[in-house]
């Protein structure tokens, strides 16, 4: 039995292959986007760019020094509408140890409280000159109107119900890392899907690279059309966990609903929580993964959740990093005047 | 020639749209003080003023049927001349001072019928002074953009509405469904992930109200009824004899939830845009005669209301200026006549409201649009007469411009060339 104090480095890591840079159109080409809005609309080898890509930053950031100075003297801007915690710091960190100038704007503290409209906020912002604009906002659709208004990269950190594409790219990632792969794995992905922008990036992301993704959730909380996402819906939790190499929980938002939804977080772990003996309808290896923050005892059992050879929980913000930090780089080229990126 | 306001005016070598005839036969008109005196081959008087069609269509000025805003330079650039504005202003027509006010406030030029408030406040609970609002001169009563979510004052309301013979312009969405959604379940809404409601909303909706009509005989106009589910129950309804009508906007017979693709708030309306199969059967509808009237539910909104992300954005959609030329084509796809397209935008919304228009008829108000329904134009958002140009067409290549419009008489726009 592994002790739950293993640390990611002994984590079952398998490290994939990376494709060669030949593999990948000439500078530009490799990723063509202005903006990191969301994960639909990229195409496979894109994607798979962006992961080759952050594989140096996992490397960089396991080692003593984690410093890299390609984004010096950039402005990076996190402005961040709607609380979090491990995003920011991810994005702040991703930067840092790139070099950039990090400021973190919260709603709480800005004049947003006091009125402003979102617009006179993206112009104030772009005034200031920033080089890249991180965007978290509540209503979906807000970080693609402010990205339409600024003359830099912007990243969506997440809106409403929409996406959240880094979210999704780290997943892809971790799991990349521990199966070795991504095309023909089962992925399950269960909870609360109509409230959740990462089950939306995450089932076009991972259908897009080969994945066969299977969603699972009460009725209430299920959209409707989510095989347009490349997903296909469950009837039930067992079904989606059957044979699944990788089981991604997702969080009850209460936040975002409105009315009843469930009838009550007890009775929703006892159809939808993820518990040792649901899990061994799995894989036995299956990949147990959550995007944070977790609701212990609810949608996933803390024994599953703290076990290492199971959770690759932590891998997942290890990976937030690295994912981010590629995706800064990728975006700022252009604006840094990289050779075939201008 | 004598060009006193009282002489008569003869509009001539215009092609006349009359009921009888699918399809416009060449004649004049003439027209004395502000009424319609003859139609068809007739010569102009020695005094009469005389206005050259060259050739256009002579129409009935259309009668918009729910719009909330005056917004006079949009209507006169569509061919409205007259509308029924919906009680959602700010403050509410919920009291005969405030219909008053309305009714007179684009006189001479453009007329407005205002549509009384429902309840108090618009708030669905009390019924407001519908009786002394008449008298102020509203034509007709209705929900506003909204439902009234309880029975038994829906049921008292219509009551009271074929008590006083009045129509009742109802919103038909069922508000426990629809909640805060702004589109309807489907692909898109996932995709975006916005609050969605499914299209049932709006016949679960209808199908209580109709019900309530059987009880209680109320003239009862379903502003929008947008949905294939929906439709079938007004159709069947109106089939057993029920005084039923039904309205849509073009925006619902073109346009599907595609295009709230990029979160473009210009295609948020109210009810939402639905799918492509309640599109096809809206246009179906259309063609059947299940469909009674086609409105602009014109509503311009600046960026204050529009530059939002999705849901935090309000509905609506500038509509005056595109209502006719979107409208003739469905004529041109040979859906229908050109004669019934004015029975859709004018005439029927004219009997609704009770008032003397909407037909070239002796004796009709001279309400009287020219319309060069070839004429090509693009719709462009940052240049339009409406005071917001937040229409879903944008950069939309159409055809079909109101060339003069006459009301009660007297010429109030025209365009050279």
């Amino acid at each position: 039995m592994t002790s739950p104090e293993t640390s990611p480095e002994t984590s079952p890591e398998l490290r994939p292959t990376r494709r060669p840079a030949s593999d990948y159109p000439p500078g530009r080409a490799a990723f063509p986007h202005r903006h990191l809005l969301g994960i639909a609309g990229l195409q496979p080898w894109e994607i798979e760019y962006l992961l080759d890509e952050a594989e140096q930053w996992v490397d960089l950031n396991r080692q003593a020094s984690k410093h890299d100075d390609r984004l010096a003297g950039l402005t990076l801007i996190n402005a961040f509408f709607e609380n979090s915690t491990r995003t920011l710091l991810s994005f702040e960190i991703a930067g840092k140890r790139l070099g950039a100038d990090v400021v973190n704007m919260h709603a709480a503290q800005s004049s947003v409280k006091k009125g402003e409209t979102l617009i006179d906020t993206a112009v104030t912002l772009n005034a200031m000159r920033a080089d890249a604009i991180v965007i978290r906002h509540g209503s979906s659709g807000a970080v693609q109107l402010i990205a339409d208004k600024v003359g830099c990269p912007v990243l969506n950190a997440g809106d409403g119900t929409h996406e959240h594409p880094t979210q999704a790219l780290l997943d892809a990632l971790t799991i990349r890392r521990r199966k070795g792969k991504i095309a023909g794995l089962r992925v399950a992905i269960c909870g609360d899907i109509l409230h959740s922008r990462v089950a939306r990036s995450n089932m076009i992301c991972l259908s897009t690279l080969g994945a066969e993704v299977y969603v699972a959730g009460p009725p209430a909380l299920m959209p409707p059309a989510v095989e347009a996402m490349g997903a296909t819906p469950c009837k039930d939790f067992a079904a989606a966990l059957d044979g699944a190499d990788v089981v991604m929980m997702l969080r009850l938002q209460h936040e975002r609903m409105q009315g009843q939804f469930i009838p009550s977080p007890r009775e929703f772990r006892h159809l939808y929580g993820l518990t040792d003996a649901r899990l061994a309808q799995a894989q036995p290896d299956a990949l147990v993964m959550h995007p944070g923050p977790m609701n212990r005892g609810i949608e996933i059992d803390s024994l599953i959740a703290d076990n290492p050879k199971r959770s690759a929980i932590t891998d997942q913000v290890e990976m937030g990093v690295a994912m981010r930090m590629a995706c800064l780089d990728v975006l700022t080229r252009r604006g840094r005047g990289v050779a075939g990126w201008a | 020639m004598s060009n006193t306001p009282t002489s008569p005016l003869t509009i001539v070598n215009g092609r006349l749209v009359l009921g009888g005839h699918a399809e416009p036969v060449p004649g004049n008109l003439r027209i004395i003080g502000d009424r319609i005196a003859e139609i068809g081959a007739i010569t102009p008087g020695a005094d009469d003023r005389v206005h050259d069609a060259r050739g256009a269509l002579i129409a009935p000025g259309l009668v918009d049927l729910g719009v909330f805003a005056i917004d006079r330079p949009a209507f006169h650039f569509g061919g409205i001349s007259r509308a029924a504005l919906m009680p959602d202003q700010n403050p509410t027509l919920d009291h005969p001072a405030q219909v008053r006010f309305a009714a007179y406030s684009g006189k001479p030029d453009f007329w407005v019928h205002p549509l009384a408030a429902a309840t108090r406040g618009l708030a669905g609970i009390e019924m407001a002074e519908i009786a002394l609002m008449k008298e102020a001169g509203a034509r007709a009563v209705a929900t506003g953009r909204r439902w009234i979510t309880d029975t038994g004052v829906m049921h008292r309301l219509m009551q009271y509405c074929a008590m006083l013979d009045l129509p009742l312009i109802v919103h038909s969405q069922d508000h426990g469904l629809s909640g805060n959604a702004v589109a309807t379940s489907g692909e898109m809404a996932t995709r975006l992930g916005l609050p969605q409601a499914p299209a049932e909303a709006e016949s679960i909706a209808i199908a209580r109200d109709i019900a309530l009509v059987r009880m209680t005989q109320a003239r009862v106009h379903f502003r929008q009824v947008t949905t294939r589910a929906g439709l079938a129950l007004v159709r069947a309804a109106k089939a057993e004899g029920l005084p039923l009508t039904v309205g849509i906007t073009p925006a619902h017979l073109l346009l599907s939830d595609v295009a709230l693709g990029g979160f473009r708030t210009f295609a948020r309306l109210s009810p939402p845009l639905r799918s492509e199969d309640d599109r096809q059967a809206a246009l179906a509808a259309v063609g059947d005669g299940t469909i009674d009237v086609i409105a602009s539910g014109h509503d311009p909104r600046g960026p204050e209301d529009k530059r939002l992300p999705f849901a935090d954005s309000q509905p609506g959609m500038a509509g005056a200026e595109t209502l006719l030329p979107l409208s003739l084509g469905l004529v041109r796809d040979g859906l229908i006549s050109t004669e019934r397209l004015f029975e859709l935008v004018a005439a029927n919304p004219a009997r609704i409201l009770g008032v003397e228009a909407g037909a070239l008829r002796p004796g009709f108000e001279a309400d009287i649009v020219l319309v060069d329904p070839d004429r090509p134009w693009q719709v462009d958002s940052g240049r339009m007469a409406a005071s917001a140009g937040n229409t879903p067409f944008d950069r939309l290549p159409v055809q079909g411009r109101c060339v003069a419009l006459f009301k009660g008489g007297r010429l109030v726009d025209q365009i050279s060339g």
